[in-house]
């Protein structure tokens, strides 16, 4: 009966193993909780290689976003003599605004401080390194979590410049961005997503706002600003009499393209971690852009005749802008009617509000992002539920509602206290550094500069080359 | 001889050019041109704001003939580029007094 004695061997193994190893010696029980202490820690090496690889991922596309996305979207819709000039911009920030950055705005934005603006501790970048900071991201390094802002810093200002394309003067422009950046930007990401901040959802905001991904920060202070640079500065010589038409949809084409990728990283990557929010967020964002080209498309189809490629692109912008501050709190459906409304809204408000008020937004920056933002910012509130993200919790821990259909009426509220102080703050600001620009370096190149083209007059160079020869 | 100047419409370049060919054309320089005549352009839609593009694109194609190939030529032209809707082109001549080929000096008709 040899099976039999097998299981008598293993029954008795069984049953005497735990007293055999109860019996061994102290030395092996501690040698165990070290190899538990370093599963552990193995475990959380591993998590922290996956958020930071993908964190990273997401900064990269960010900046992507800029250059060569933005760079070429705005790129396309003014004329070819400027197109140069107008690319310049955007990729300029990605240059000032890094070493902004690194002295002083990271440590303005994020560093903890009072309400408003976070302190100086962090200026040049002491004290950012390997070691995470788990108010902002436990899992990855602090220096991952600060150059990921940084890509938001520098588009933030390049979605400016479509307001006051083909008239404002490099050096006006670049000392306006550095001021805004320090004066507006800084202090709205320090009160919606610094510590302490006081429109911080998760890190005891007095008005606990909702903006996942920049809706507030990005894209209501970068479009209302827009707006008021566009009323400061005044037309284009000739608006809009003469026909200021695109030079090449097609640049445009390509740049709206690529914003819609590298939005996932905007968008997705402000989980600041690889797990099921990410996808929650990409998701959202992919499915509320789609929704916005079809919302854009049927606008115009109905009101001119035609869908437009122009407006196609155009309205997945509008719908990646008014998810962006829903993308981590809302499902797939609410993100759909968001894209669907950010589509139609904004085609309005650039077809019809900008010819009723006859202002220049020459790229439509507030006509898109101003009030793109503003929409996603309040539909947050409205759309945002705890099972896609429990951010709001009770002092036991117990997850409490989200946003209106939630539950929590109140958080529309919250919304629009976020909302005004972003637009106070942006009108405010750029008025104070316009007019300081204004007065020192001078806003707008001349008149002559002006019908001759920034390409040649701010750059001494030309986008195309049309010389006769090879 | 004669200059034929025949401003037609971009679509109908090839067959223009293949039925000049076939009545013994052997040259002929072609330009890129934008205007307009009795079609008075179209309307374009940028961002919901509606732009009138009055100067079309079309395509100028000149050559100089001698007196005997001129009214062939123009036939051919007409023919192949009529599609009798407005904005067909036009075709204008003009007496040319001289032609001079640059590589031998040869002048005239011989030039052409």
């Amino acid at each position: 009966m040899p099976s039999r004695l097998v299981l008598g061997f293993i029954l008795a193994f069984i049953l005497l193993g735990p007293t055999l190893f109860a019996q061994s010696p102290p030395a092996a029980a501690s040698s165990d909780s070290a190899r538990l202490t370093k599963l552990e820690q193995a475990t959380a090496d591993a998590k922290s290689s996956g958020d930071n690889a993908w964190m990273l991922t997401s900064s990269a596309l960010v900046l992507m976003m800029t250059g060569p996305g933005l760079a070429l979207f705005y790129g396309g819709l003014v004329r070819k003599k400027n197109v140069l000039a107008t690319m310049v911009q955007s990729f300029a920030m990605m240059a000032v605004i890094t070493m902004l950055w690194a002295m002083v705005s990271y440590s303005l934005a994020f560093g903890s401080g009072n309400s408003f603006i976070g302190g100086l501790h962090h200026l040049f970048l002491r004290g950012v390194g390997a070691q995470p900071d788990a108010d902002y991201a436990a899992t990855i390094p602090l220096q991952t979590f600060m150059v990921y802002q940084l890509m938001f810093a520098i588009i933030t200002p390049a979605l400016i410049t479509g307001a006051f394309a083909e008239r404002m003067k490099f050096s006006a422009m670049l000392l306006f961005m550095v001021l805004w950046s320090l004066i507006v930007y800084s202090p709205m990401a320090h009160m919606v997503w610094g510590k302490g901040g006081l429109l911080n959802a998760s890190l005891g905001g007095k008005f606990p706002c909702l903006d996942f991904a920049g809706g507030t920060v990005v894209h209501v202070t970068s479009g209302v600003s827009a707006l008021v640079c566009a009323l400061y500065l005044g037309k284009r010589v000739g608006y809009p009499k003469e026909s200021m038409t695109p030079h090449s949809v097609v640049l445009s084409f390509v740049g709206a393209c690529l914003l819609w990728v590298g939005w996932f990283g905007f968008n997705a990557g402000s989980a600041l971690a690889a797990g099921s929010l990410a996808t929650s967020a990409f998701v959202a964002a992919h499915v509320g852009a789609a929704a916005a080209v079809i919302g854009w498309s049927c606008a115009e189809w109905i009101r001119n005749g035609k869908p437009s490629a122009l407006g196609a692109i155009s309205g997945a912008v509008a719908g990646l802008v008014a998810i962006t501050p829903a993308a981590g709190f809302v499902g797939p459906m609410p993100a759909v009617l968001i894209g669907l409304i950010a589509g139609a809204f904004c085609f309005f408000m650039v077809a019809t509000v900008k010819a009723r008020f006859g202002y220049d937004d020459s790229l439509d920056a507030f006509g898109v992002h101003g009030a793109g933002g503003t929409l996603g910012a309040l539909l947050t509130g409205v759309f945002a539920v705890s099972a896609v993200n429990p951010i709001f919790k009770d002092a036991q821990g117990n997850v409490l509602p989200s946003g209106l259909i939630d539950g929590n009426a109140h958080q529309v509220l919250n919304q629009i206290v976020g909302i005004v102080i972003a637009w106070i703050l942006a009108i405010v600001g750029t008025l104070i550094i316009l007019k300081i620009v204004d007065l020192t370096v001078g806003l707008r190149v001349s008149e002559e500069e002006e019908v001759q083209g920034l390409d040649l007059t701010q750059h001494g160079e030309e986008g195309y080359s049309w010389e006769v020869t090879a | 001889m004669t200059k034929i100047e025949a401003i037609i419409q971009t679509s109908k370049l090839e067959a223009v050019k293949d039925a000049l060919h076939e009545i013994g054309v052997e040259g002929m320089t072609v330009l890129e041109v934008r205007g307009h005549g009795r079609q008075k352009g179209h309307t374009e839609f940028y961002r919901g704001r509606e732009y009138t593009v009055d100067l079309i694109p079309k395509i100028k194609l000149e050559t100089v003939l001698p007196e005997a190939m001129v009214e062939k030529a123009v036939q051919a032209i007409v023919t192949a580029a009529r599609t009798g809707k407005i904005g067909d082109g036009k075709i204008f001549l003009s007496k040319v007094d001289e032609a001079i080929r640059i590589r031998n000096d040869e002048r005239g008709e011989g030039a052409l």
